[in-house]
């Protein structure tokens, strides 16, 4: 009987083609995307136990109208200047009290960055870009804020701080460390942007 | 003398594929960890609008998504071109809006059920009108927090 040779060695020569079958099967359904996107929080449906006063000067009105014309502190405005209206509003600091504002201290404006809110109201008939477009001027003008008041504080931008915060990769060490900062940074302008329902007229 | 003996004329030395397998399974790994199959098909036109201060949506098992716009050209006939609701794979009212995330919330492991988002795919020649009958429903059923999807870009390109 002969000895039998070691197990037969198994031709390797098709497992290019295989895997370029699979490359390409996957090439072709692959859909690179990650969604992104404003985020924003919707009121809740309840309203609050006791009626909260809040004084005029404290409240910047923004209106929309079918047109995509704004009304910004009932004065037209263009939506280029929005954005810095939105951030002469918030960091106006009437009462004195904050220190870190850059603002006219206007008495007839805003006390308090903590105390201004935004205002947004639009129309049935405004076209949905228009909207995202104030919105996106609105966050933006407190995201130039934090963003300035972050990198005096800690040397970087407050979105690339709350990016890399959000980021789940990112490890939980740097994570907690980062958390009391951006806590801090939303602290000094915290977002206020109210949305009333909508007008039909 | 020839010590060196001359390489023969004209013979090019043949080029080892042998790794080329490897080069092609490591692409083929880089596109399977990457891919995400497409789960639902479009039936609105989905125009998204442009924003600058956008955050990514991390966790795609944590997104319920909602799509409005004009129907595409072959649904035109039947539903018309006024924006409509697109849920899962069928256009639907916005009175059903409200009882299709309390459905996908329910799908949903209960620890993630109280932490989802809800993306707004929303056509940027959709009107408010639509949208805030939407944000009222979803407020009738406590999904607060939402994010408008949009592409990355020069937010006033959409004006245009």
């Amino acid at each position: 009987m002969p000895r039998r040779k070691g197990a037969p060695e198994v031709n390797a020569g098709s497992m290019a083609d295989i895997a370029f079958l699979l490359l390409i099967f996957f090439l072709v359904t692959t859909t690179i995307e990650t969604d992104a996107g404003l985020d924003r929080m919707l009121p809740p449906m309840e309203p609050p136990e006791e009626d909260v006063v809040i004084k005029q000067k404290n409240i910047f009105t923004v209106n929309i109208n079918k047109n995509g014309q704004l009304l910004v502190e009932d004065e037209l405005m263009d939506l280029k200047g929005l954005r810095k209206a939105a951030m002469d509003f918030l960091e106006n600091g009437a009462d004195g009290s904050c220190n870190y504002c850059q603002g006219r201290k206007d008495p007839a404006s805003s006390d308090n960055p903590s105390k201004a809110i935004i205002s947004l109201k639009n129309d049935r008939e405004t076209k949905y870009s228009t909207y995202i477009t104030v919105q996106n001027e609105l966050v933006g003008a407190y995201n130039d804020l934090r963003n300035r008041e972050a990198s005096k504080l800690y040397g970087r931008d407050f979105t690339d701080m709350e990016a890399e915060y959000l980021n789940p990769e990112t490890p939980s060490s740097v994570r907690d460390d980062l958390k009391d900062k951006v806590k801090r940074v939303q602290d000094m302008f915290p977002q206020k942007l109210s949305e009333a329902e909508t007008s039909t007229n | 003398m020839a010590k060196f003996a001359k390489k023969k004329d004209g013979d090019l030395p043949a080029v080892s594929t042998a790794s080329l397998p490897d080069i092609v399974f490591m692409l083929l790994f880089f596109f399977m960890t990457v891919t995400t199959m497409k789960d639902s098909s479009l039936l609105v036109e989905n125009t998204l609008p442009n924003a600058t201060e956008i955050k990514k949506l991390e966790k795609k098992d944590r997104v319920i998504y909602i799509y409005v716009g004009k129907p595409t050209q072959e649904y035109q006939k039947v539903f018309g071109t006024e924006p409509k609701i697109q849920l899962n794979d069928k256009f639907a009212n916005v009175d059903e809006v409200g009882s299709y995330i309390l459905a996908e919330r329910a799908k949903k492991p209960q620890e993630l059920q109280n932490v989802l988002t809800t993306a707004l795919k929303v056509d940027k020649n959709a009107n408010m009108g639509l949208i805030a009958d939407i944000k009222q429903q979803l407020r009738e059923v406590n999904a607060l927090k939402v994010n408008y999807t949009t592409y990355e870009g020069n937010a006033f390109n959409n004006l245009q």
